[in-house]
């Protein structure tokens, strides 16, 4: 049997949402000011406004995050690997990522914006940054932590480079993976953020900080919610595929 | 058949080397259960890493029927002590695995639905290693190496870690199942009475660097109620000689 998010897991998430939209209606019950609406409003406004002011976006934030995802992963977890596998490479590499790991990429943003314009590139480039790092430096360990005897069974047997890398080292790392991936994810959902307040029209970033701008505190309240429910989103679902392929654990 | 001529294996350490294996010279016919005996860091594990084609950097020469060791085409079948299980792949899984390796069938044959079933894990194929308890574990292995169906079968203290019941059940299992197929084994132990119970051919290994002192024929093998003969315990006796002599020997010459 499956279990997909422990039923503890569920009842916690909800039982902290709505405390918090409980404090939030209580908040903004007393002080009554413009800056802090009720909840029950956005929520109102969400839904009416959804289809014609934020879905659009709402995909383009999406799109970017996945994107930042899909190539993290297509790069870093190749190259933990190697570096996990291949004791030269590590040695070679390791110092190189250990020594660009602790710089707060965000330090960086001038330089990726004069080198790649204000573009896509630029705020592709950043979300990547951040989360290449970590997917690297999980998957060079995962590997480097299976036992040294589940290598020798397999290869008594014969075992080609091929049936080893699909036996053994992409099963033992994956759930470490995408544990990596989730941790990483909250930080790159703020670099998102920052990265669409400028040279983009489209992005969760830029409805909020444009709702903002325009003193549209319901559109801007509605904004964050979304923004911050798509992240949950994201959140869960890698947790639901880390249950489904880690079942072993 | 398999032949071992002058094999040295040398361990490189940071600033020195260490002799691990002697100059070991043995002849195993085919078909035979050969137990291996010795103290703890003779090499016997070292020896079963250069059989099993795991370990290449040896001088000398080890063949199988005339041929250099390769995993590759030939059917190896490794048991460690840790049992070497894949964590991530279910009881069913893992004992298949050796098969998926070979790129032969895999499935509950005749064979294969016989091999789980003696060994009493055929209601846990649905069951992870980490569910399963250290007897189940090791009953897994040895599981796959039967059905890997193999021309040598390599076990390196494969029972150390189970209880003395446990033990005992497991040896009588092994030699049940092993009777009905003679593959040619090398069976490492450090205890006296396995070596006995288990080897129709017992080697004596002395302590590091290995060596083989002596090569025993084992009358007492497969006789039954064996550890209440008298044969059992004569033979006791001499292994225990033959283990305690090199070492005194040893001694001595140290003390010079």
């Amino acid at each position: 049997m499956i279990k997909v998010l422990s039923k503890e897991s569920w009842r916690g998430a909800l039982y902290s949402l709505v405390v918090v939209i409980v404090l939030w209606y209580v908040v903004a019950g007393i002080l009554k000011i413009p800056i802090i609406p009720s909840p029950i409003a956005v929520f109102f406004n969400i839904v009416q406004i959804f289809k014609t002011k934020i879905e659009i976006h709402v995909l383009y934030s999406f799109g970017r995050i996945l994107e930042g995802i899909a190539i993290s992963i297509l790069v870093g977890v190749p190259l933990g690997f190697l570096m996990g596998y291949f004791n030269k490479v590590d040695k070679l590499l390791s110092p190189l990522v250990y020594f660009t790991y602790p710089v707060p990429k965000i330090a960086l943003l001038p330089v990726i914006m004069l080198l790649f314009g204000l573009g896509e590139a630029s705020k592709l480039i950043m979300i990547v940054l951040i989360i290449v790092f970590q997917i690297i430096i999980t998957s060079r360990d995962a590997v480097k932590a299976i036992p040294e005897e589940t290598f020798r069974s397999l290869e008594s047997l014969g075992a080609s480079k091929r049936q080893i890398f699909t036996e053994i080292i992409v099963p033992a790392s994956l759930s470490e993976v995408l544990t990596a991936t989730r941790l990483a994810l909250g930080t790159a959902v703020s670099i998102l953020f920052f990265t669409e307040t400028f040279g983009t029209e489209y992005g969760m970033g830029y409805f909020i900080m444009d709702s903002w701008m325009r003193v549209n505190y319901l559109d801007m309240y509605s904004g964050i919610v979304m923004l911050s429910f798509m992240g949950f989103c994201i959140f869960t679902a890698i947790d639901i595929a880390e249950n489904y392929i880690c079942s072993w654990r | 058949m398999i032949e071992i001529k002058d094999l040295t294996v040398k361990y490189v350490g940071k600033n020195k080397e260490t002799l691990v294996l002697d100059k070991l010279n043995i002849k195993m016919n085919a078909g035979d259960l050969y137990t291996f005996i010795g103290p703890s860091g003779c090499g016997k594990s070292t020896f079963l890493y250069v059989l099993s084609g795991i370990l290449k950097d040896y001088t000398g020469n080890v063949t199988i029927d005339g041929r250099a060791i390769n995993p590759k085409a030939q059917r190896i079948g490794l048991i460690l002590q840790n049992y070497g299980l894949l964590p991530w792949k279910n009881v069913y899984h893992n004992t298949m695995l050796g098969l998926k390796i070979k790129k032969d069938r895999q499935g509950l044959n005749e064979y294969n639905r016989y091999i789980l079933k003696q060994l009493g894990i055929d209601n846990l194929l649905d069951r992870y290693p980490k569910q399963l308890s250290g007897g189940q574990q090791q009953r897994v292995a040895i599981a796959r190496a039967f059905i890997l169906k193999p021309d040598l079968l390599l076990m390196d203290e494969p029972f150390s870690a189970l209880d003395a019941i446990t033990r005992e059940e497991m040896q009588d299992l092994f030699l049940k199942i092993w009777k009905q197929n003679s593959v040619t084994t090398v069976f490492i132990t450090h205890s006296v009475d396995e070596a006995l119970y288990l080897g129709r051919k017992i080697v004596v290994f002395s302590s590091s660097p290995g060596r083989i002192l002596e090569v025993v024929d084992n009358p007492c093998f497969q006789l039954d109620n064996l550890r209440s003969r008298d044969e059992y315990y004569d033979m006791s006796m001499k292994l225990r000689r033959i283990l305690n002599k090199r070492s005194s020997i040893e001694q001595a010459i140290e003390k010079l």
